[in-house]
């Protein structure tokens, strides 16, 4: 998996090469040796060799959700390759490796497995079917006589066989079928089944190579000297003392920061702080984590874009015989990845070597390419494992434009490191919002109308502002309503006779990206907490009041009667303990959870006792997969829920380390249940959607437990206990 | 010239004894098995044993660690009860933390008298898993306590 093979390797074929080219309006398969160089433009190819080998190539990341495991399981089992045979190696960046869904080389948006299931099948199924027919002629037999299994084609009748090394030069010469039968379902091997992970035992061994990990001869070390506030300049530090530190090479200025670099990255560190660097105090000296709550709380009063109207809301709100109306606040969260960022880069006269743990390898390429002044092609992307992305190696590539700017100035090949502290503090971060939502309700507990203001960071504003229209950013309003850009955008699941939503967009200086599930998560909090609110004003038992409102909605319906089921929905708890539920669909996939929790009225601390789940992602390609990315997906929910929040102070950000910035650990983590749905629907994706209605349950089970609502997280004690004390 | 015994092997290594033992590890011996992430010794990912005992290696300068026994997760044995289980439960997600919890469960598995999976589970709050591997870090202690358990039967 380690393996990172050059563009101008990959068009040698020396067996059966088939390859897959997806784009969003379909799909071709091509038959590599029938190609002519230049005209090939796969996204995922397999090569089979008279060696007996086969070998996917594929241009996504692996940053631990499972999909370098899940594409070639559902290869080898339409191929019916024996999967110890197969072997897996990371493409290059090249526009070959477009993702379907997103129509750019990136890992983003749950869309590995989802986006390449058809076409991989087909590609699979092709090869089968290319072999058979290449042992048929061998044999002289008609092509249904013989079958393929465990990488060997048998003559049924006469007990013959040859292996797909045998036979993978003859069907090279073959012409690909258009439309290959593929397999009926009851006949899969791989798909379906738990499988174990390619990446597994390398990275226990500890031998994976992470970005931080990289090694190239003659390289330096680089660290930046960053402003402490939004926008600070400096204005002044010591150079001399700097470069006379042993190992500084030396130090310079750019817009980024002060960059040292130096032989080790503890002389780097050594000579940053050296420095002294003196700041002014930049844009917004008096902007601190109150005044940015304040700041958005205000920015539900002004005007802003209207994202939805539908009905005439005002109308439906004036007659409703019912009205309930609540505001809702979630702060910054960080990323934090295990692997803080860093990046590794050799410029030199004529190429760019980039070895970085990325999400998006094309983005890396234009940024690189704009940096060093060398066109996309001299840029060549070395992807390695990720320490976790979460979105934040998937968006704005900082991280990769500053070992190009050093490297180009240095004329070596330098690494640049950020410790912790950078990366929580030059964080993009999940992104803050407030919301009010106004609800009517009629004589018999039904909703007439919904009206919803968000006011909220752009995520749009920092990674495509040409995507927000007419004051819409629909990446921060994800969720809540569906946006014009199909297909991945569309999966609100509530739909209400008279419908308003208007969006506030946030100057604030402070960066803002996709984190996990982008603003699904955010906005699955408060829509779930107030449909709570709303059913118990109608006096409904919160499942049955969502699964009236769902009735058009198969899907949504399952996963909530599984999970509430499942929980054992409606049997009474002791005192002091609650039950909540909530469900969400992003991603293509459904999930739903019930959470149990205790609440401790007297010190204010909450403890998670059991989380249920329920997905429907459609099939499960590694149902082990899907159960380990529910189970994390969970854990981080909860983290969000109980414990994340960025502080800030002096017009920059105050969290630090894992010692303010706290997250989640283990005796923190109740029993976490996981349910798929036997689904024959399209298939979803699964790294994010786990992540959505995990706070909101835990939320509407505190407000079982307690009878108070506390519409914002994290829960901490402070924040408990005055919610308890207020009501 | 600092002297580190890692492994089973010594290295005569040329550095200032307040570097950290991490970066020594990682940029000077090449082992980049152990990962850095938080710098304080919060998160544990740069957990390694000194003397059997699981430390962060972040926090801890070389010059502390002359003439201790190290081991990195480079140095725990393959079929090590701990990397077994990891394995059978497919406890890793990114693994970028892996090295540092193997490292913290296999020392506290082999502590005496022996821990039972409670008790080891109840240390593991040195340690931070991003991905939220922490249910299935749970499943592959007990399968790892298990694994040992037989192997001290069979010998």
């Amino acid at each position: 998996m380690t393996t990172s093979i050059s563009r101008r390797t990959f068009l040698k074929v020396t067996g059966l090469t088939i390859a897959v080219s997806v784009t969003p309006s379909g799909f071709i398969l091509m038959n590599a040796s029938a190609q002519k160089a230049g005209s090939f433009k796969p996204n995922v190819w397999f090569e089979i060799t008279p060696d007996n080998k086969i070998t996917i190539t594929l241009g996504i990341a692996e940053m631990g959700q499972g999909s370098s495991t899940g594409l070639p399981m559902i290869i080898a089992d339409e191929l019916e390759a024996d999967w110890k045979q197969v072997r897996i190696q990371q493409g290059p960046a090249s526009p070959a490796f477009k993702n379907p869904v997103f129509d750019d080389q990136i890992t983003v948006g749950s869309a590995s497995v989802r986006g390449f299931y058809e076409p991989l099948r087909k590609a699979g199924a092709s090869g089968r079917a290319m072999l058979i027919k290449a042992a048929a002629q061998t044999w002289k037999v008609p092509e249904d006589e013989c079958k393929a299994s465990m990488s060997t084609v048998k003559h049924v009748k006469s007990g013959r066989t040859l292996t797909y090394g045998q036979l993978c030069l003859k069907a090279a010469k073959l012409e690909i079928p258009k439309d290959p039968p593929l397999k009926k379902e009851s006949e899969f091997k791989y798909i379906g089944k738990p499988m174990p992970r390619v990446d597994i035992p390398e990275k226990v061994a500890g031998k994976a190579v992470y970005g931080l990990d990289v090694n190239v001869p003659d390289m330096l070390y680089a660290v930046i000297a960053r402003p402490p506030a939004y926008g600070a300049k400096p204005v002044s530090y010591d150079q001399k003392a700097a470069e006379g530190v042993k190992g500084v090479r030396t130090t310079f200025p750019t817009p980024q920061g002060i960059f040292v670099c130096a032989e080790s990255l503890d002389a780097a560190w050594k000579g940053r702080e050296a420095l002294k660097v003196k700041w002014d105090q930049g844009t917004h000296p008096d902007m601190n984590t109150n005044s940015i709550e304040k700041h958005f709380m205000e920015g539900l009063d002004k005007p802003g874009g209207i994202a939805k109207n539908v009905g005439d809301v005002k109308k439906a709100l004036s007659g409703a015989s019912k009205k309930v109306e609540a505001t809702y606040f979630l702060p910054f969260v960080a990323h934090a990845t295990m692997e803080p960022m860093n990046c590794t880069a050799h410029v030199q006269k004529d190429r760019c070597d980039i070895w970085a743990p990325t999400q998006a390898q094309i983005l890396a390429q234009i940024f690189a390419s704009q940096v060093s002044g060398l066109p996309m092609d001299k840029i060549d992307i070395h992807t390695t494992y990720l320490g976790c992305g979460l979105g934040r190696r998937g968006s704005f590539p900082d991280f990769i434009i500053e070992p190009v700017i050093a490297s180009k100035a240095v004329g070596k090949p330098v690494k640049v490191v950020w410790s912790r502290e950078e990366d929580i503090k030059y964080d993009f971060y999940r992104a803050a919002t407030c919301q009010r939502i106004e609800a009517g309700l009629d004589s018999q507990g039904r909703v007439v109308g919904w009206s919803h203001k968000v006011a909220c960071s752009s995520i749009l504003k920092f990674l495509n502002p040409e995507w927000i229209q007419n004051g819409i950013d629909f990446f921060s309003l994800w969720g809540i309503v569906d946006a014009p850009m199909p297909p991945v955008y569309s999966h609100t699941v509530y739909e209400f006779p008279n419908f308003y939503v208007e969006q506030y967009l946030s100057d604030l200086p402070i960066p803002v990206c996709p984190w996990r599930s982008v603003q699904n998560a955010p906005n699955a909090f408060v829509m779930e907490c107030f449909m709570d609110e709303v059913a118990h004003a109608a006096g409904k038992d919160p499942v049955e009041f969502r699964m009236h409102l769902l009735n058009n909605n198969m899907r949504a319906r399952r996963v909530l009667q599984t999970a509430a089921e499942k929980a054992g929905w409606g049997k009474p708890l002791p005192k002091g303990k609650g039950r909540g539920i909530a469900q969400h669909a992003c991603f293509g996939s459904y999930v739903a959870q019930v959470a149990d929790v205790s609440v401790n009225e007297k010190d204010g601390s909450v403890k998670v006792d059991r989380i249920v789940a329920a997905i429907d992602c459609g099939t499960a390609v590694n149902p082990d997969s899907v159960v380990a990315q529910i189970e994390g997906s969970v854990v981080e929910g909860l983290s969000t829920t109980l414990k994340e929040q960025v502080e800030f102070a002096n017009g920059g950000v105050k969290s630090a380390n894992f010692d303010d910035y706290k997250i989640i650990r283990m005796s923190e983590i109740p029993p976490i249940e996981v349910h798929i749905v036997k689904s024959n629907e399209k298939i979803g994706g699964v790294g994010e959607p786990g992540v959505t209605p995990t706070a909101p349950a835990v939320a509407n089970a505190f407000f079982n437990a307690t009878g108070v609502r506390i519409r914002r997280i994290p829960l901490t004690p402070k924040i408990v206990m005055d919610a308890l004390k207020k009501a | 010239m600092i002297s580190l015994h890692v492994n089973g092997k010594v290295y005569p290594v040329d550095v200032s004894k307040d570097t950290p033992l991490l970066w020594v590890l990682r940029d000077t011996l090449n082992l980049k098995g152990t990962k850095y992430s938080c710098g304080i010794g919060e998160c544990g990912s740069c957990t390694v044993h000194i003397n059997g005992k699981a430390m962060r290696s972040c926090t801890i300068s070389v010059g502390e660690v002359q003439g201790k026994k190290i081991t990195t997760i480079e140095g725990l044995p393959e079929n090590h009860p701990v990397k077994k289980a990891w394995i059978k439960e497919q406890v890793v997600q990114c693994g970028y933390c892996q090295p540092g919890v193997i490292m913290q469960v296999s020392a506290l598995i082999s502590q005496k008298p022996a821990l039972n999976a409670d008790q080891v589970i109840a240390k593991m709050d040195d340690v931070i898993c991003r991905c939220g591997t922490y249910p299935r870090i749970k499943k592959g202690i007990k399968t790892a306590i298990e694994m040992t358990k037989k192997e001290v039967k069979k010998s």
